[in-house]
């Protein structure tokens, strides 16, 4: 079977077999760094060691039961939550506008929404806490919210540009005609058809902000740190296996999201 | 919806539906010095024109001619630079799209997909408060109308292209709008399918005497269904008339090329009097301009391969045929005149007619009162 091909063309299992095992590699090491975080978290050890020696859920408890991982738990989530907002608002009514209009503009203006993702985030950063400094966003849910959308809006904007690539605008035009005011329009006719898009936009947004360490390093301080922040900070004073208690849960977490955004996707 | 009532029996009429209906509901259009430029490009330049009450008003014209846009700025997506566009007495130039109460067809139809057949039609009414039992009666009745009775509850997506049309065009009409404009509503249907929706079209807007405009760029379906045809060229426009005026009294070199199958001679006219090769040509009313070098229209059906004297009534050249070509129903025949010009001689076929043979010398006849003669020699 595997060395006897069925046709003179046929390319066989066995000479393709280099490919398999280049294949496994690359997924080997894009995801065994990842998965290695999961049995530490489940180490009895006080180090990060591996493998773990013996088994126990002592980490996950000392993150349950720290009021100040649980504190930056929470601002992780509330700027999750207000960046997905506002950044699914903004980058859908960008996708929108950039799709509806024909002006020879939408082009630039495509390139500068997308901005963020090519910048390095480091100097992204920077630029922003010289930004806020001077009004006080600095160490605020309402600051980190406002970075972080920034980061946002270029991936809402692609997924929702890419969901409105079938869109007929005509219809919306056919509904204005019919005496359905233009932001009705858009709630009844366009949303409905573009809506997994937006949502799986909107996912994407939520761990992006969720997953942001660069920018809350330099913006999020005080009570106001955010859950990887203080990983980050955790990490670097003291080796302590929380942190991959805290990693499993997120991982957890992403990949749930991931996936519920990958199911969306695949039913427009 | 009061017409669509009489279509479905007396015994739906109240004594409420008595109200303004029919050419009395609908307004006429008038425009004014519209110009829109995009750039360089003139798509309207200083269009005019009067589209009366219920009327069936085609834009006909090559596509880039500005017909689309025209219907556009009716309908209140394109806002132009300048000029006036009024329904009955009311400027509306300034007026959002939602708020001009206007039924629109597109040529894609721009179903809702997301929606049911029966909630594509209720779009406009739920815009409107109708009540929900009102609203399925009237759902029931337009789907009637457009032959699609029991469809409701099908998804748009399970019905063929000519069900997509019949939906738009009810989805159009249902909240009896004052005005409907169609931009090439048929264009994406094949042959026959066309053909027969361009009867249902006409007897939809007779039944409801609603002011239609309607774009296209195909003369026939044009020919087929207007009360009358404005013809657009180059953003301008260039006749307007009723089809069969349009078609017999062309009074530009465009529209007579742009309608029909046309050839044209040179003729010099002096002292008001018209002649081609030095042959005298008449016309049935003096001529328009009294330029030296003008251009005789002439349409190959018009013309008629004669034997015997011209009749009273009748112009006659000579020419010599170079081929005739069997058509089934027809029979063309290329004829030189004058040595360069050619012309065609389309004439019925009849099997107990033979024709001239090439080579040979033939006279033509065509009827004084289908003599058209425009200044210049069309080469603008």
């Amino acid at each position: 079977m595997l060395n006897r091909p069925a046709t003179d063309t046929q390319v066989t299992h066995l000479q393709r077999l280099w490919l398999y095992v280049l294949c496994g590699l690359v997924i080997f090491f894009l995801i065994v760094p990842t998965l290695l975080v999961i049995p530490m978290s489940f180490s009895d050890s006080r180090y990060l060691d591996f493998p773990p020696e013996s088994w126990s859920l002592r980490w996950y408890r000392a993150y349950f039961n720290s009021p100040e991982w649980l504190q930056a738990t929470a601002v992780s989530f509330q700027v999750a939550f207000l960046t997905m907002l506002l950044a699914t608002a903004t980058g859908t009514l960008a996708a929108y506008g950039l799709h509806a209009t024909r002006a020879r503009s939408s082009r630039y203006m495509t390139v500068l929404l997308t901005l963020p993702m090519i910048i390095p985030v480091i100097l992204l950063a920077v630029g922003i806490f010289l930004t806020f400094a001077p009004v006080g966003l600095n160490s605020t849910i309402g600051g980190l919210m406002l970075a972080h959308t920034i980061l946002a809006i270029p991936l809402v904007m692609i997924t929702v540009t890419a969901g409105m690539q079938n869109f007929d605008i005509n219809q919306e035009m056919v509904a204005r005609s019919m005496g359905a005011s233009r932001p009705w329009a858009f709630l009844t006719v366009t949303l409905p058809q573009i809506r997994n898009s937006v949502m799986s936009g909107a996912l994407l947004a939520f761990i992006i902000s969720l997953d942001e360490v660069v920018i809350a390093l330099l913006i999020a301080g005080g009570d106001k740190a955010t859950l990887t922040r203080r990983m980050f900070l955790a990490l670097r004073d003291e080796i302590d296996p929380t942190i991959a208690a805290i990693s499993t849960l997120l991982i957890a977490f992403s990949v749930l999201m991931l996936t519920l955004s990958q199911i969306l996707q695949s039913r427009k | 919806m009061n017409d669509v009532t009489k279509t479905t029996g007396p015994a739906n009429a109240g004594p409420d539906e008595a109200g303004p209906q029919g050419r009395d509901h609908a307004l006429p259009i008038s425009v004014r010095s519209l110009t829109k430029t995009y750039g360089a490009f003139h798509a309207l330049n200083d269009v005019s024109i009067d589209i009366r009450n219920g009327e069936f008003m085609t834009l006909l014209g090559p596509s880039g001619s500005g017909k689309t846009t025209l219907l556009m700025v009716l309908a209140g997506f394109v806002r132009p630079d300048n000029g006036s566009v009024k329904f009955g007495e009311r400027e509306i130039l300034l007026l959002p799209p939602h708020k001009r109460d206007i039924g629109m067809v597109f040529q894609n139809y721009a179903l809702f997909p997301h929606m049911t057949v029966a909630d594509n039609l209720a779009y406009p009414l739920k815009l409107r408060r109708v009540g929900k039992a009102e609203i399925r009666e009237r759902v029931e009745r337009a789907l009637d109308l457009v032959q699609l009775g029991g469809l409701g509850d099908r998804g748009i997506e399970a019905l063929s292209g000519g069900q997509r049309q019949r939906v738009a065009l009810a989805r159009a009409v249902i909240f009896e709008p004052r005005i409907l404009l169609m931009d090439e509503p048929l264009s994406a249907l094949d042959k026959n399918l066309r053909e027969q929706m361009q009867f249902e079209v006409r007897a939809l807007h007779d039944r409801l005497g609603i002011t239609t405009v309607y774009v296209t760029h195909d003369q026939r379906e044009a020919l087929t269904m207007s009360d009358r045809i404005a013809v657009i060229n180059e953003g301008r426009i260039q006749q307007v008339d009723p089809p069969r005026k349009l078609y017999e009294r062309p009074e530009t070199f465009f529209v007579a090329s742009f309608i029909g199958e046309t050839y044209r001679l040179p003729v010099e006219v002096a002292d008001g009097k018209a002649s081609l090769f030095g042959q005298p040509v008449r016309t049935d009313s003096p001529l328009g301009s009294n330029a030296a070098r003008q251009t005789l229209i002439l349409r190959p059906e018009m013309l008629h391969i004669d034997e015997g004297a011209p009749e009273a009534d009748e112009n006659q050249m000579t020419g010599t045929l170079r081929q005739s070509v069997f058509q089934g129903d027809s029979i063309v025949s290329y004829i030189t005149i004058h040595g360069d010009h050619e012309i065609a001689v389309r004439s019925q076929h009849r099997s107990d007619r033979s024709l001239p043979e090439p080579g040979s010398e033939v006279r033509l006849s065509w009827l004084v009162q289908d003599t058209v003669i425009l200044p210049g020699d069309g080469r603008t």
